[in-house]
């Protein structure tokens, strides 16, 4: 089984965001960059199948400058097999991100995509079923655990208080979710390795972006809060202001 | 007409609250352009009626696109016959909720009409005939002003941040058959598991009470059952991420950054420090209620109202004082 991992290079998670001076882009400098956290769990998880099924090929591809080798290479240390960097720059437009890589995942022919449930960036949930509607394959979305049998997936998805059990067949694209995918550290092994792995790279075919950022802001602070007491001797003069005030008992 | 086309949700044959919220927002977004509202929704044989009260919230027209096998969410048999309606007229804009199923769907009916869309907004203003969308970027310690170049415009409205309105219209309710072949599916549903429909989710909750570390271990969760359960029905329970990481709650219930994003009428943070992951992801609460040990923590600047104090003193109290209020 073929599966392909698209990934995404975004400010480490931890970072205080700013806007920068032009705002409508955001000031990167000083910013450490990081594997988006989800596209992480879908690492873990095409990590995993190739584990369980003892067979298989992995391939990661990221939209991206220069920089984003560098994600590449950290996917590459914890067990992917090769990379292929697009090099273009990605944007808002999630329908243009998934075109380019759609462009490069008809070449590859994957059995199965991965891609994280969104971006931590952009929090847009885009990317991966528009890459099922262009390439003409089934999608299931927000997965916490994949099995596979035969040639179908079991999945396991995340919906509002609950979990609905799939299954799809494949070739098809799913995206993931943290669940059973804590994703695992590189080991030393891992990272030498990841030095002598391919790592491919290629123009993107570019889509502009119909998805124009008119500006960035921060968002406005909240008032002024109070603290209404120390213990449990406050908890009455909090439930009057909350219904009094706040009007939310 | 340039039309805006509101798709809402039901579940079980029952409309689901959050529709009133698209709606609503439809509404002014065609009164924006001078325009009508189309409500659609998709269901079992009869399903129109489920949706007729929406005239209440502003829908001059609901249709309602009814077949057994569309009986509850399918993402291809949804896609296939939202994509068709959408392209049945001059929509301006598409707007769905951004639940489980809307922001499974509403990609996939963007990408079938080829134009761009934007997700979770939390604000949307029509100037110039032109739709400004805002919408909160990593987590919301930014927001973005975006405008989408495509018509319809497709855009998924975060839950909870859309004020149901009334502005009352004797809907008409149209029926369309889906002509739909579950055979050719390449997604099926084996099971729902759990309390679907009894439990409500965190980010759907307009009450919301989250734990941190500072509760100690999981067995004294139900601390915080008890206050959730005070507050009534419509409350759930949240977690931040170093209770999760600790395995102390689901994933599922983990508020922030890798986690949920959540925009309730009232939140409690309970023990939670307030680390720059979780606040991204509550700061948006209408009302925050804060109760720590530590008079620095950080979760006290975005409180609303806080208490300094064990919060194995002042929850039980305060679970008695909300009891005694309700009564």
């Amino acid at each position: 089984m073929k599966t392909a991992i698209c990934i995404k290079r975004v400010p480490d998670t931890e970072a205080r965001i700013r806007v920068a001076g032009d705002g409508t882009s955001v000031d990167e400098s000083g910013l450490k960059f990081v594997v988006s956290p989800y596209d992480e769990f879908a690492v873990e998880a095409a990590l995993r199948l190739k584990d369980a099924t003892g067979e298989g090929e992995t391939v990661s591809i990221s939209l991206g400058g220069s920089g984003a080798g560098e994600q590449l290479r950290a996917t590459l240390a914890m067990g992917v097999d090769r990379a292929i960097r697009l090099d273009g720059e990605g944007s808002m437009d999630g329908l243009a991100v998934a075109r380019a890589l759609a462009a490069e995942l008809k070449e590859l022919g994957p059995d199965l995509v991965l891609c994280g449930m969104k971006a931590a960036d952009d929090d847009q949930q885009q990317v991966g079923p528009m890459l099922a509607e262009l390439l003409g394959m089934p999608c299931v979305t927000v997965v916490s655990s994949i099995e596979k049998e035969g040639d179908t997936l079991v999945c396991h998805r995340e919906v509002e208080g609950g979990t609905e059990v799939v299954e799809v067949d494949l070739p098809a694209v799913v995206t993931v979710t943290k669940g059973e995918h804590e994703p695992r550290y590189p080991s030393l092994k891992g990272i030498m390795a990841a030095k002598k792995k391919p790592l491919e790279e290629k123009p993107a075919e570019g889509a502009e972006s119909r998805v124009k950022v008119r500006r960035y802001s921060e968002p406005p602070p909240r008032p002024e809060g109070k603290v209404v007491g120390e213990g449990a001797e406050a908890v009455p003069e909090l439930v009057r202001l909350l219904r009094e005030e706040a009007k939310v008992l | 007409m340039a039309k805006v086309l509101a798709v809402v949700e039901q579940r079980d044959g029952t409309l689901k609250r959050v529709s009133e919220e698209v709606v609503s927002a439809a509404r002014k977004v065609a009164d924006g352009i001078g325009g009508e509202v189309d409500a659609l929704i998709i269901g079992a044989a009869g399903i129109g009626d489920a949706a007729k009260s929406l005239g209440t919230f502003g829908a001059d027209r609901v249709i309602a696109v009814e077949a057994e096998a569309l009986s509850s969410y399918n993402p291809e048999g949804y896609a296939e016959a939202l994509a068709e309606r959408a392209k049945a007229e001059d929509y301006f804009a598409v707007l769905f909720a951004a639940t489980a199923s809307g922001r499974d769907l509403a990609p996939r009916v963007a990408a079938k009409l080829d134009v761009p869309m934007a997700s979770e907004a939390t604000e949307l203003e029509v100037e110039d005939g032109e739709l400004l969308i805002t919408r909160p970027v990593y987590t919301g310690k930014l927001f973005a002003e975006v405008t989408l170049e495509g018509s319809p415009r497709v855009v998924t409205l975060r839950q909870n941040v859309f004020r149901p309105e009334e502005n009352p219209r004797q809907a008409t309710v149209e029926t369309v058959s889906a002509d739909v072949d579950p055979t050719a599916w390449k997604v099926r549903v084996r099971e729902v598991r759990a309390g679907s429909g009894e439990t409500l989710d965190v980010a759907e909750a307009p009450v919301v009470v989250s734990g941190g570390r500072g509760l100690r271990g999981p067995e004294n969760w139900g601390l915080l059952e008890d206050l959730a359960g005070a507050l009534g029905s419509r409350c759930a329970l949240g977690a931040s991420r170093a209770v999760v990481d600790a395995g102390w709650r689901p994933h599922g219930e983990q508020v922030g950054q890798t986690g949920k994003t959540v925009s309730p009428q009232l939140y409690f943070a309970v023990a939670i420090s307030g680390a720059i992951q979780h606040l991204a992801g509550m700061r948006t609460a209408s009302t925050i209620v804060a109760i720590n040990k530590d008079a620095d923590a950080p979760i006290f600047k975005v409180a609303d109202y806080g208490i300094v104090g064990d919060a194995f003193e002042v929850v039980p109290r305060l679970t008695e004082e909300i009891r005694k209020l309700k009564g």
